[in-house]
């Protein structure tokens, strides 16, 4: 490989390599959000079971 | 806007990206003919989209900026956000590809005494500033309106940097485009415009995926706000 053709890829891969770190990042944000967004989810059925809960006792 | 563009915006983007980057690649590698500059010309095609790109991203954050002060949209805040977010990491690939660019070709890798490389660097690190000034302060009214004024100043670096590589005197930065249209081959402008719409379908990709990512973001804060 010739200096000359050395420069060129070097260009082209850190032109790749940021645009997949970026995408990587994204990627884990996005996976944080989902474990969110399960949390979330647990939270709020629960949130529902209490008054039926709280419905039968008084009952 | 209709349920299927806004649900298939971003698939339909990505393809777009792809298919683009690709056509773009090996026009350059394959089509396009190499000339006095030799293999390193290659850099060309995909340094200035890079760098276009980023301008672009700065004055689509400025006109979001705009739109925030103006009409008093929230929304447009966050987009002006994203756009300068991705400006900045263009604005690195700009300053990076140039730099290798230049080792070669003029054997520095940086030149203090270049006008078109110091004014870049300035309107890059303007940016960088953008996000200190925005998370010095806490989220509500005050901080939108800060960043935005901040985010219009910034605009009126980019045509002072533009302008600042055709007053350059000491290195010749290539310039592509002069009063008599673009400076090469037929062949050579088709493909630097495939590069250019290729690099902005990246941008544009990236753009509408951090914005879903913030948006979710800030919905599922709300969100636990309310069920807490």
């Amino acid at each position: 490989m010739t200096t000359e053709e050395k420069y060129v890829a070097a260009v082209y891969l850190v032109v790749f390599i940021v645009l997949l770190a970026y995408v990587f990042i994204i990627a884990l944000k996005l996976q944080r959000l989902e474990r969110e967004l399960a949390e979330l989810a647990e939270l709020a059925l629960r949130k529902k079971e209490e008054p039926e809960q709280k419905a039968v006792a008084v009952g | 806007m209709s349920t299927w563009s806004r649900n298939n915006r971003l698939p339909a983007l990505a393809t777009l990206a792809l298919t683009l980057m690709a056509a773009a690649i090996a026009l350059i590698f394959f089509y396009a003919p190499l000339d006095e500059d030799g293999l390193n010309q290659k850099i060309f095609y995909f340094h200035v989209p890079i760098a276009f790109t980023a301008y672009a991203c700065f004055g689509w954050g400025g006109w979001k900026a705009l739109r925030h002060l103006w009409k008093g949209d929230e929304d447009a805040d966050l987009e002006s956000y994203v756009a300068i977010h991705l400006g900045v990491i263009f604005g690195v690939l700009t300053l990076v590809t140039g730099s290798i660019w230049a080792r070669y070709r003029w054997g520095h890798w940086w030149v203090w005494s270049e006008d078109q490389l110091v004014l870049f660097l300035v309107l890059f690190l303007f940016y960088c500033a953008y996000f200190m000034l925005r998370y010095s302060l806490p989220p509500g009214p005050q901080r939108a309106n800060l960043s935005a004024v901040y985010a219009l100043f910034g605009v009126a670096l980019i045509p002072v940097s533009i302008l600042a590589i055709r007053l350059s005197q000491r290195f010749i930065h290539p310039i592509a485009f002069d009063e008599g249209g673009p400076n090469m081959a037929g062949s050579q402008f088709f493909t630097f415009c495939v590069a250019v719409l290729a690099m902005f379908a990246v941008a544009a990709t990236l753009y509408h995926l951090e914005l879903a990512g913030k948006r979710l973001d800030i919905r599922l804060r709300e969100l636990r706000e309310a069920l807490q």
